[in-house]
């Protein structure tokens, strides 16, 4: 899901600042990011902007940084807040140029509008795929340093003096014989004068937030109850609404009795809908209830008698199908012949259920002229389509109000639950607020694919490889989001991620995708997606080809990464922290993987101990990290702790199955999650790096995987090539005091 | 025709023949009442649970009952005329419920408990038939069964009941109080009780002389509920047992699972509280048996970690996934429904029932209000998410912390449990 | 109709007597700090203090809390151990997306008071009933520890 980062560097990013007057007063600075798609942003920004008062609502909003006469800097926020303190991160890079405390930056949720907000590397307005820091990099600070230069230079105008022997220090300009003002003073003058030619930015060493740990702006509320997530919202008026869907993809509902919903006190409407049922309820409690009592009669539809044997069986099928080329370097077919030693493998993953911790969750209304959504969104303007669809208001008349997510891991990039939630809202004068219970949300999430990968490669004398062949075979993720980003034979570029261009030296390669959409389940993006599928067989393959050659794996790899030298600073740092090489007792193991994922490079060791019950403990787990700029060490640090857990979790437990149509999984009870007993201290390492900053939020979760059934390998000897290793009966044993 | 169309019909007429009016009401009023009878007497015989899928139409029947040679599927017993019971005479309905013979000649297995239903009389069974027969009808096609030879031979059944069905009504004791002959009524007939707690002998008869002393039935341990202090229910306070029969747990004492939580579910939740009384008058009378498993002495717990318990496994998955609900002191943390101290499950070396409800998970239903709600006693199943070690291992944890045994649970026996 | 003692004030609510005590905090007092994960007691977002202890209240009924101290999310600011558990919590930057970090606060407050210098083991078995999506479990250790250390 990435472009290429050399788009940041366009030369005509220069032109896209603009700074203006605002009617009420203020300065605006907006800086708008390449435009790929949208040639007319800037203007548009300027127009929408300096009049302050656009008619459509959403878009009054129409720039990135304001500051008020009051000296107030307000950033409107195109990314969301999930977990991954991008907020902060993005209001640092702001802060550090306009020479402002972080405290001083006020944060606004975007509002859905393309034009302006488009993520260059997504080519949508969207958070996801680990791109927000990668983006905003230079453009944030650029503005920053603009509003700087302009805060100044009015100051110096107003003095009478050189800007030169002016200083910009804690949102105020301060002059050499101690003459001062605050940037609201300042900001009408500013407005007045033309943008600056010449933008520098400070170097690294003179950063005083990027790159020191800082107290993140959105955490505070989260500790004392007071934040407002979706499911938090309170409005006059508002009930609540739950829904029962069809729990075949594709069944329609033919009918149902809802006599008993209707004498639970509480409970308000019931509405049919085409595939679900909503029972609106003046409280959560009575919705829930209400929806357990409905009897209700669906028409299944196809569906109906698939099971997870025949999507794998399909899946099995497809892999002799051509399907779509990735890469076909050399010629693999000279290189594998009369090879003598060659190793095949099958590796498979399981489709992925997100599970974030807030449930989906979204609260409409619908008037007659105008539709307005509070919902922690991914994707505002997607969500302001499906709104504008359901509704049958134009998109201009749909307001999104983004808030805070309570976890996403991807799940909120697609707007099902929120079309659903206007579907309700329509048929009633009120707000709701629509809630899934957990067991809906397990069964109705759209999963991350499973694939199903074989390998072949051959081995010369040095135990080196000559010839790699890889067939990939899933869902396409791509062809359901933006089938546009398609490529041709219907070729996802997500689904390739790292499999087609491994950082290995791999001569004669052939890499393959057959796209093979299952039937009775929707694929979605998951945290990490394509480049943790790709790590994970990758990483697993090459662990075979090392044993296969009996080498080090650790060595192994890094003959294997002649050209790649932060990979092998990442794998060195890894292994030495580790004590790699030295001897274990017997049952115990240590295992590798590295890659770059999203613009990192990631190392990670697993050192484990084994039972013969199939019992097991993690003892170590290091990662050595070359992020580049690392923007918020603390940050970054909290990421790869988190997302490798996160990796490890579904490692280790997770699989969604189907039988007769329907998820067979609901809750955490049978769709289990890491917990802190079985959570490992993560121990991280940062190389101290100045490349542009990589993506943090996935790469964790990429590389746990197979670092985990490679050490598993080494401790038992046996290798495990489907996930999750519950599958194969391990479990985690409680941690020695 | 259902009762409702015909009440319409007769009001319909009224207005012309007056005279009729009382007669037709008298009529209407006995018919109610005889069907509200029936529809009491449907819930103490425990009708729906064997009647009933799990997302189907009450009383269409279609359950499936596995038997060690094969098969058998619950008939629909709704009024409709193809595939129900719409067409049965009076005479046919009683034939099948005194003598376990249906209509048409056809001798039923005794997983319907006729034998135990024949101590009913003639004109409760026949405001059973009125109830059901007050019910919409349901169009459903009866499964067939799938029996092997030679047991598929029903005619085999002639020769069963010559010698295991007594095909008598039930006779009071007259040296019993009325209440306690009430409870004998109740638990050896409509409750039929028996059918699963009584163990059965070589030919899946009940064995008399060992009644109610407990026996496992579908996986799971149908305790001892004779008089016996130790391992029946004689220490029991009546409170703790007319609590454990109409709400399916009293704390310290039982809790239903399984098979039993459907009985409570299904029809011992709508009991008068006189009859739940005298079913505890009555039991608390059946001579006492000795069994296996008692209940575990008084066990003083801390709600804290044990430090000294040697299965590090369970304890694990314990404070992972139980303790949240039933605390390390076994008391419930939110509802008396969790407790697990003082239960004979906690105390079975062999953990069957525990084994099986964390396989199955269990559901009851707290009031008989009719609210359909999920209510707080719910547990779910823990199979799917947890590896057979793991399950192995909480229960051993289970037993030696809550009980006074040392389970030898091993992931084999889980696997077999998940064959059974 | 019951009468409920939540963070020292009483409230007197008209709700059905199985409704459980979370969905009473949350739509009918507006106190949303308190979270819905799962309505099962298996994430402990839900996680309140019943007279000091910790309870998942999405399957704790109402009618059972009468006369019972409640103290949620939004009182610990006011007791000396919930004031250092939240520092703490920020000082190690614990929270990510933070949907089930008042339950964490809670949780780590009840085992911090009965056990104030838990270790390693203490604390997992303490906190294992919250699951955090997020996976923070490194920084809640390391946040616990520090209390326990001060
Ligand atoms: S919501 Fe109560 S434990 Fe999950
Ligand atoms: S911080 Fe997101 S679930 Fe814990």
């Amino acid at each position: 899901m990435s472009k290429d980062d050399s788009k940041l560097e366009s030369p005509e990013r220069r032109e896209l600042i603009k700074v203006s007057g605002l009617a009420l007063g203020g300065l605006l600075i907006a800086t708008c990011l390449p435009p790929v798609i949208h040639k007319s942003a800037a203007t548009q920004i300027v127009e929408e902007g300096a009049s302050g008062d656009s008619p459509a609502g959403p878009a009054e909003l129409g720039a990135f940084i304001r500051i008020d006469p009051t000296g107030g800097v307000t950033l409107i926020m195109p990314k969301i807040e999930m977990g991954q303190g991008v907020q902060s991160s993005l209001a640092a890079m702001l802060a550090e140029e306009l020479e402002v405390d972080l405290s001083q930056v006020t944060l606004q949720e975007a509002p859905p509008n393309e034009e302006l907000y488009v993520d260059p590397i997504l080519n949508f307005q969207a958070t996801g795929g680990s791109t927000s820091a990668r983006s905003f990099w230079r453009p944030l600070r650029e503005a920053g340093a603009t509003g700087r230069i302009l805060l100044v230079q009015a100051a110096a105008d107003e003095w009478g003096i050189s800007s030169e022997v002016c200083e910009a220090r804690n949102g105020a300009v301060h002059g050499p014989d101690g003459q001062q003002l605050g940037y609201g003073e300042l900001v009408e003058a500013a407005a007045e004068l033309p943008v600056p030619e010449q933008i520098p930015l400070k170097s690294p060493d003179q950063f005083r937030l990027i790159g020191k740990p800082l107290q993140r702006l959105d955490t505070p509320p989260k500790v004392n109850g007071s934040a407002k997530f979706t499911t938090d919202l309170q409005l006059t008026d508002m009930k609540i609404a739950t829904t029962r869907t069809c729990p075949v993809l594709g069944g329609t509902l033919a009918s149902v009795d809802d006599r008993e919903a209707r004498r639970i006190p509480g409970v308000r409407e019931i509405i049919p809908l085409k595939d679900a049922v909503a029972v609106i309820g003046d409280h959560t409690w009575a919705a829930i209830q209400g929806a357990r009592a409905l009897k209700v009669e669906w028409n299944f539809g196809d569906n109906a008698r698939l099971s997870s044997e025949q999507i794998e069986q399909a899946l099995r099928d497809a892999a002799d199908r051509d399907g779509a080329l990735a890469t076909d370097e050399g010629d693999i077919d000279a290189a594998l012949d009369g090879v003598d030693t060659q190793i095949e493998a099958e590796y498979e993953m399981p489709f992925l259920a997100h599970a974030a911790l807030e449930p989906m969750s979204c609260v409409a209304q619908v008037r007659v002229d105008a539709c307005e959504l509070w919902v922690g969104t991914q994707v505002p303007v997607m969500a302001q389509q499906a709104a504008a669809k359901v509704s049958g208001l134009p998109p201009e008349k749909v307001i999104v109000n983004n808030q805070l997510i309570g976890g996403a891991f991807g799940r909120r990039l697609e707007v099902d639950f929120i079309a659903q939630a206007v579907d309700i809202a329509r048929n009633v004068f009120y707000p709701v607020k629509l809630i899934w219970t957990r067991e809906e949300d397990t069964t109705h999430d759209l999963y991350r694919p499973h694939y199903l990968d074989r390998f072949r490669a051959g081995l010369d004398g040095n135990g080196l490889p000559v010839g790699w062949s890889h067939t990939i075979v899933g869902g396409s993720v791509m062809a359901r989001f933006s089938p546009q980003a398609l490529g041709e034979n219907g070729l996802d570029p997500d689904a390739i991620e790292i499999s087609a261009k491994p950082i290995y030296h791999l001569p004669n390669l052939r890499v393959r995708y057959v796209p093979e959409d299952p039937v009775a389940l929707r694929v979605s993006w998951w945290r990490g997606v394509g480049q943790l599928h790709g790590a994970y067989v990758v990483e697993g393959f090459i662990d075979e080809l090392a044993i296969a050659a009996e080498q080090d794996p650790v060595d192994y790899r890094l003959r294997l990464l002649q050209d790649q030298p932060r990979a092998q600073a990442v794998l060195r740092l890894a292994a030495e922290k580790a004590g790699w090489g030295q001897t274990l007792p017997d049952g115990h193991g240590r295992g590798v993987a590295v890659h770059q994922v999203f613009g990192s490079y990631l190392a990670t060791v697993v050192e484990l101990a084994t039972t013969p019950q199939g019992g097991l403990r993690i003892n170590r787990l290091i990662c050595a990290v070359d992020c580049g700029l690392a923007l918020n060490p603390t940050s970054v640090r909290s990421q790869i702790e988190g997302g490798t857990l996160f990796g490890l979790s579904a490692a280790l437990f997770n699989e969604v199955t189907v039988k007769d149509g329907h998820v067979q999984q609901s809750n955490f009870h049978d769709y289990r999650q890491i917990r802190i007993s079985d959570a490992p201290p993560v121990e991280v390492h940062l190389i101290d790096s100045q490349e542009t900053p990589g993506g943090i939020g996935e790469a964790g979760t990429a590389l746990i995987a197979p670092a985990l059934v490679n050490a598993l390998y080494a401790a038992t000897g046996k290798r495990i090539r489907r996930l999750p290793l519950s599958r194969a009966g391990y479990h985690v044993l409680a941690r020695e005091a | 025709m259902s009762t409702a169309r015909r009440f319409s019909l007769v009001t319909g007429l009224l207005g012309c023949f007056a005279p009729f009016m009382l007669a037709a009401q008298e009529t209407q009023t006995d018919q109610q009442a005889q069907i509200e009878r029936g529809e009491y007497l449907a819930k103490a015989a425990d009708c729906l649970a064997c009647h009933v899928t799990e997302d189907g139409e009450p009383y269409a029947g279609g359950v499936e009952f596995k038997l060690p040679f094969g098969s058998l599927y619950s008939p629909n017993i709704t009024p409709d005329e193809e595939t129900g019971i719409g067409t049965w005479s009076d005479e046919d309905f009683v034939n099948a419920m005194q003598k376990g013979v249906g209509k048409g000649g056809k001798h039923y297995y005794p997983a319907f408990p006729y034998t135990s239903y024949t101590l009913m009389s003639r004109e409760e069974i026949l405001a059973i038939k009125a109830y059901l027969f007050s019910l919409e009808p349901v169009h459903q096609p009866n499964r067939e069964n799938d029996i092997s030879f030679p047991f598929n031979q029903r005619w085999g059944m002639t020769f069963w009941n010559w010698l295991f069905l007594d095909d008598e009504r039930f006779q009071p004791n007259p040296e019993r109080s009325e209440e306690w002959n009430r409870g004998a009524y109740l638990v050896q007939g409509p409750g039929h009780c028996g059918e699963c707690h009584t163990p059965r002998n070589l030919f899946q008869a009940k064995d008399a002389s060992k009644e109610l002393a407990g026996t496992t039935i579908q996986g799971w341990r149908a305790w001892n509920i004779t008089s016996d202090e130790e391992s029946g229910i004689g220490a029991w306070p009546d409170e703790a047992l007319a609590s454990y029969l109409s709400k399916g747990h009293a704390k310290g004492y039982g809790l239903a699972g399984g098979p039993m939580a459907e009985a409570v579910n299904h029809s011992l939740r709508y009991l008068t509280d006189e009859d739940i009384q005298a079913i505890v008058t009555y039991l608390k009378d059946v001579p006492p048996q000795d069994s296996d498993v008692t209940r575990p002495p008084e066990k003083t717990l801390a709600d804290e970690v044990p430090t000294d318990n040697p299965h590090p496994l369970g304890l694990k998955v314990f404070a992972d996934a139980c303790v949240s609900c039933h605390r390390w002191d076994g008391d419930g943390r939110q509802t008396p429904h969790a407790a697990l101290s003082g239960l004979r499950t906690v105390n079975d070396p062999e953990g069957l029932n525990l084994v099986r409800i964390l396989i199955e998970g269990g559901k009851l239903h707290t009031g008989n209000t009719g609210n359909t709600g999920d209510s707080a006693a719910s547990m779910p199943s823990f199979i799917e998410g947890y590896s057979n070690e793991e399950i192995a291992s909480v229960s051993n944890f289970v037993l030696s912390h809550f009980g006074h045994v040392e389970g030898q649970l091993e992931a084999e026996t889980i696997d077999e449990r998940l064959g059974e | 109709m019951p009468t409920l003692t939540i963070n020292g004030d009483t409230h007197q609510v008209d709700v059905p007597e199985d409704m459980p005590l979370l969905w009473v905090l949350r739509d009918v007092l507006g106190m949303t700090g308190t979270k819905y994960g799962c309505g099962i007691a298996q994430c402990g977002a839900c996680t309140v203090h019943l007279d000091g202890n910790a309870v998942r209240s999405c399957v704790l009924p109402v009618g059972g809390v009468e006369g019972k101290r409640i103290e949620t999310i939004e009182a610990m600011e006011n007791s000396e151990l919930g004031r250092s558990v939240q520092s703490a919590w920020l000082e190690h930057e614990v929270v990510q997306c933070g949907y089930c970090q008042s339950g964490q606060i809670m949780s780590a407050v009840a085992l911090l008071s009965k056990t104030p210098q838990p270790d390693d083991k203490e604390i997992d078995l303490g906190m294992s009933g919250n699951l955090c999506r997020c996976c923070t479990y490194t920084r809640i250790r390391g946040a616990i520890k520090s209390v326990a250390k001060a």
